[in-house]
């Protein structure tokens, strides 16, 4: 007699073999890979001036630490004036990207003189962020969206993966919201600081933060687009943009990290 | 035993290429009393007028209010029309919620017209007893859409549906090249001298039988009912229909009409339309007589 009652009713060992509790002990659910994302990219930073909006975007897919893909497309341009920059999981955003594509189609299928412009691509997009995160499945993703107000003035939208939403005239995901909002608000902190700084200091302190973005984020690349919408309607992507004048030499001093010895 | 057997259902086609069902479904409209539209380069108008059953009992509604740039002006059944407008209100409350965009005015005028076309494709169903003008303002400016049960839906300057709305749409065809600089009072005004026309011989617009509805350029859809159409009644002076003064030109035009619409009668026995038949005329529109009286 086995006193054991959690043997009893078992295939016995001696004829079936070990039982394989493996099968029981496995996790809840099946295997996922969507639900925390794997190739990723770094922040997205932009802000307005007196003629539109600027935005700029590292191409870099990282894999975990690793600089897997070095020529990824951050920014897409949406219809003919608007700019939609995504930070986080890489395959979340070609899903996005195809969303957006069939959406555009569908637009434009009634030939009626109608185009969806900058809001209505981003309360599109907050609704599907936001329907994602509530069937607790969300497209890691946080997304800039620029482009022109139904009044002409220039829109700048933030949404997440939790379909947190925000507009300001400078925004950044990720990093960026550390260390290039800071820079940016020095020059356009209010709505109407915008109407002041014209496209080339807009261009500038964009090349200045994701300069400091590449010293100081460790999942960055000084390889980047910067893309230009304007208020005539027109956008510009000027792209494989380099970091220029950097200076490296304090890495010498460093400490602490790598192979050297003191 | 049946006088004509292609009109039991609404899908299958006499042998001359007619769909009976829908035919008649364009008649149901003709029973309703008349609704005008007209467009300017800045607004959008309706006007229409109201019946009611008998002499104790409220009228029915004509103008149905969509969104706040877009109401429709309905003449037929008006369940239908209720049935429309619920399905438009939800379109137009799901362009605001996913794209924060009011639903451009063509787009829900062509969407109701589709819902109207799968009835006259589809076996089992009925097509709509109504006639909709669907006026709006848009990013493309103002427009007026007139919606038939055939799933026609087309674009105007100005329309008119209902009893006797050839005299409306005599007015409309006489005066429409005036209506683009037209500011939205004279646009109504324009509507209101439309539709007294259409008025039979002893009766008047008063502000119990007159809906006005009005939409523009910084102008939310507004509805004018009951006291609020005194105004607009006033401003018009006579409430009569003007056929009677202009006896003359009328009687003319009116002679050629009705001896044209006697020879097509006479040419064409809609009801009659049998399968043998070899009867080129039958593609004219059907000529049977339709009491349109109140």
């Amino acid at each position: 007699m086995d006193h054991m009652p959690e043997n009893w009713g078992r295939p016995r060992n001696d004829v079936y073999g070990e039982y394989q509790s493996a099968i029981h002990n496995a996790g809840q659910g099946p295997q996922s890979r969507t639900q925390t994302p794997s190739i990723t990219g770094t922040s997205v930073i932009a802000m307005k001036f007196d003629n539109g909006v600027m935005l700029a975007a590292d191409n870099l897919g990282s894999y975990g630490s690793l600089a897997r893909f070095t020529d990824q497309e951050r920014l897409i341009k949406v219809g003919n004036e608007t700019v939609v920059g995504i930070s986080g999981d890489a395959s979340d955003q070609q899903y996005i990207e195809l969303l957006l594509e069939r959406l555009l189609i569908e637009d434009n299928y009634p030939q009626d003189g109608h185009h969806l412009r900058a809001p209505h691509i981003y309360e599109y997009l907050s609704r599907v962020m936001y329907n994602r995160r509530s069937k607790i499945d969300p497209l890691w993703n946080a997304i800039l969206v620029a482009g022109k107000n139904d009044d002409g003035s220039p829109f700048l939208g933030y949404v997440d993966l939790l379909g947190v939403t925000y507009s300001s005239p400078s925004i950044a995901t990720g990093y960026g919201a550390y260390l290039a909002i800071p820079l940016m608000r020095k020059i356009v902190s209010e709505e109407a600081d915008a109407k002041n700084v014209s496209e080339e200091q807009a261009r500038k302190v964009i090349d200045e933060c994701m300069k400091v973005l590449f010293y100081r984020d460790a999942r960055s690349l000084d390889k980047y687009t910067v893309a230009t919408v304007t208020l005539d309607g027109e956008v510009k992507m000027d792209k494989n943009v380099r970091c220029q004048n950097m200076n490296w030499r304090f890495a010498e001093g460093i400490r602490g990290y790598g192979t050297q010895k003191q | 035993m049946f006088r004509n057997s292609y009109d039991n259902d609404s899908i299958t086609y006499s042998p001359t290429g007619r769909l009976f069902q829908v035919e008649y479904a364009l008649e149901a409209i003709k029973q309703g009393s008349a609704s005008v539209g007209l467009v300017s380069k800045t607004h959008a108008v309706l006007v229409a007028l109201k019946r009611n059953a008998e002499e104790l009992g409220s009228y029915q509604k004509k103008i149905i209010r969509i969104d706040n740039h877009l109401g429709i002006a309905l003449a037929g059944l008006a369940p239908d029309a209720r049935v429309l407008s619920n399905f438009m209100r939800q379109q137009a409350m799901s362009s605001k919620m996913i794209y924060n965009r009011p639903i451009p005015v063509s787009r829900v005028a062509s969407e109701i017209g589709d819902k109207a076309q799968k009835n006259t494709q589809v076996y089992g169903k009925r097509p709509y007893g109504v006639g909709l003008l669907v006026a709006g303002y848009d990013e493309t400016g103002p427009h007026l859409f007139e919606f038939l049960p055939s799933g026609t839906v087309l674009e105007y300057f100005g329309a008119a549906i209902g009893a006797r709305s050839q005299s409306a749409r005599t007015y409309l065809e006489r005066s429409f090249e005036s209506f683009a600089d037209c500011s939205a009072e004279e646009l109504v005004l324009h509507g209101l001298r439309a539709l007294r026309d259409t008025l039979a011989q002893d009766k008047e617009l008063t502000i119990q039988n007159t809906s006005i509805g009005v939409v523009g350029l910084d102008s939310p859809f507004k509805l004018y009912d009951n006291e609020e159409v005194g105004e607009w009644l006033e401003k018009l002076g006579d409430v009569g229909s003007s056929r009677g003064r202009r006896q003359a030109e009328e009687a003319a035009a009116e002679a050629a009409a009705a001896s044209a619409a006697a020879e097509a009668a006479d040419t064409d026995a809609p009801t009659t339309d049998a399968p043998a038949a070899d009867d080129e005329a039958a593609a004219d529109l059907p000529a049977e007589p339709i009491e349109t009286d109140d």
